[in-house]
């Protein structure tokens, strides 16, 4: 049984012109201990997707799947209140902004412990002691004194750490990181990365990492999924996605990146879409879809 | 070789006063610590650093947004008076700079057109006929086209508003462009459209890029110098080959670690190694 299987899943959002698709029939499935890349540019519905599954879109989001399933059970049928008892305790999601995320209102140390306490139902002492064992885990020297800083207190680096302290407080069985790395500087994206790897080789979580950047997919993933436009392009295991992409659409963002240029000119995306501007998902995509 | 040297920097320095409190004494941040090097015309120098290191204090010098505390500003052959109120309209039109952020460096108020035509309404006498076809060929220039020229920016994606703020930086005919992070905003394969244009417009004009960045890999492809900054001193300063092939400095060998690589060989490697770390 897979961790996370998701069937056909398509999302809508209303606008003056009608209803536009942002997830058009995409599936996606994470085993125990996977780590899952979902690539694409901006638009291309890999956040959407994976904000459906956390129910965290607006009410007025479409949201239609033919399953949903986390370990065997539907999550479209739970009820609001059995949503919220998974979503941040066995699901948890880590986003792009971490100084935008943390609520500037309270310290570091209250956000943290709230999610122990409701989760948990841990007393005063039980949470202070989580809490500074999280703090360690995740690599913030003097836990004790910096569970009484406000974020702006904070690096967005030291913001991110603590992004991820909240998102594994409850041993979380599927980790959800929303370009995690993206708002950071190149040496401090690789020690992010490295702590988020190294957490999930430890605890065996499966792991979603949303992200348009190869790099981070190279360094990563087990498994990628490529999406553009709301569609599922390709879906293949690392390697095989570097060394053979069958759609033409992965094709040509392996192609624009500059460590892969040839002459003096980049291969830019639309000059693979010569004619045909709208690719259409390639036999891979729909032979797993089936 | 007599070298056609466009822009020569010498030991220039910034400081910033920090205001002091209540028995708090003022402190001094040393944002760029004297910094020098020559750049030769229709070259392009990356400079690389981490936020803080001063890259973007240095590339406000060379536009004259900030005046240095102290060094030489050599452009063109003329040393440049940074004092404030001894800068000429021609100084400015030399350097032109183009930001990291296309959604907060266009006025949303304002058509295209008027973007466009507002430096020569400043600079020139030219009339607004003429002013309004400038604006159109270089809209063309750009890869956009004369139906953009009464929109306003927010009808445009980002990679088109970096093409707008491109244009605009061109209006005047600069000799130099001070490019901060253009292309970190974007999508990759927007990315390469825009770098693909600024290879473009650089064999056009003969223009000289000061590029800053921390994309390694956008840098080794675009650059013919680099130069590292760490904590506001150049730390590493060579051609590209010199510094992609030997980093002499210990940041610069750990900014290249930290870089993700992308290619089969490493991919195999993590997974070779991952498989070896779950069987012991």
């Amino acid at each position: 049984m897979s961790l996370l299987q998701i069937d056909n899943l398509t999302v809508e959002f209303e606008t003056s012109t009608g209803w536009f698709r942002a997830v058009d029939g995409v599936s996606i499935k994470v085993d125990k201990a996977e780590v899952l890349a979902i690539v694409g540019e901006s638009g291309s519905g890999k956040s959407v997707s994976m904000l459906a599954v956390m129910g965290l879109l607006p009410a007025t989001a479409k949201i239609t799947a033919d399953r949903m399933l986390f370990e065997g059970q539907d999550i479209q049928k739970l009820s609001g209140s059995e949503r919220r008892k998974l979503i941040g305790k066995d699901i948890a999601m880590i986003f792009q902004e971490p100084i935008a995320s943390l609520n500037p209102c309270f310290t570091v140390g209250f956000q943290i412990e709230e999610v122990l306490r409701i989760h948990l139902g841990l007393d005063k002492k039980a949470r202070r002691a989580r809490a500074i064992e999280l703090f360690k885990l995740v690599g913030l020297p003097n836990a004790e004194e910096r569970l009484n800083a406000f974020p702006h207190q904070m690096s967005g680096g030291q913001c991110q750490r603590v992004m991820i302290a909240i998102a594994i407080a409850c041993d979380p069985k599927l980790l959800i990181a929303d370009e995690p790395t993206t708002a950071l500087d190149v040496t401090i994206q690789k020690q992010i990365l490295d702590l988020i790897m190294d957490l999930q080789a430890r605890t065996g979580m499966g792991l979603i990492m949303i992200t348009h950047d190869m790099g981070v997919v190279a360094e990563t993933a087990d498994r990628v999924v490529v999406q553009y436009k709301g569609r599922k392009m390709e879906e293949a295991d690392v390697l095989s996605l570097f060394e053979n992409p069958q759609s033409n659409y992965t094709k040509a963002l392996l192609a624009a990146l500059p460590e892969n240029a040839t002459g003096d000119r980049l291969t830019t995306v639309s000059a693979f879409f010569d004619g045909n501007p709208e690719p259409a998902p390639s036999a891979s995509a729909t032979g797993a879809n089936a | 070789m007599t070298t056609d040297t466009m822009l020569e920097v010498r030991d220039i320095k910034r400081d910033y006063e920090l205001p002091g409190g209540f028995m708090k004494p003022k402190k001094t941040l040393h944002a760029v610590k004297g910094v020098s090097f020559k750049l030769e015309r229709g070259k392009t120098l990356a400079i690389v650093g981490e936020s803080g290191c001063g890259k973007s204090t240095l590339a406000r010098m060379i536009t004259f947004i900030d005046e240095p505390t102290s060094g030489d500003l050599i452009i063109d052959g003329k040393k440049m008076d940074t004092r404030p109120g001894h800068l000429t309209s021609d100084m400015r039109q030399k350097v032109q700079i183009i930001f990291q952020n296309p959604y907060g460096s266009l006025n949303p108020r304002q058509k295209i057109g008027d973007v466009l035509g507002e430096p020569l309404a400043i600079n020139t006498d030219l009339s607004a006929a003429e002013r309004r076809n400038r604006a159109t060929e270089m809209l063309i220039k750009v890869g956009l086209g004369p139906e953009h020229y009464n929109r306003y920016p927010h009808m445009f994606s980002g990679g088109q508003r970096q093409r707008i703020a491109i244009a605009r930086a061109l209006m005047m005919n600069p000799k130099l462009l001070v490019l901060d992070e253009p292309v970190s905003a974007l999508d990759l394969s927007v990315q390469a459209q825009v770098l693909n244009l600024l290879a473009d417009l650089q064999d056009e004009f003969n223009l000289t890029y000061v590029f800053i960045s921390h994309d390694l890999s956008v840098v080794r492809y675009i650059a013919d110098e680099v130069m590292v900054m760490y904590f506001g001193e150049a730390v590493e300063y060579g051609t590209r080959d010199e510094v992609f092939s030997n980093p002499k400095h210990e940041y610069t060998q750990t900014l290249f670690k930290a870089t993700p690589k992308a290619d089969v060989e490493s991919i195999r490697a993590r997974i070779a190694a991952k498989k070896a770390a779950s069987a012991a």
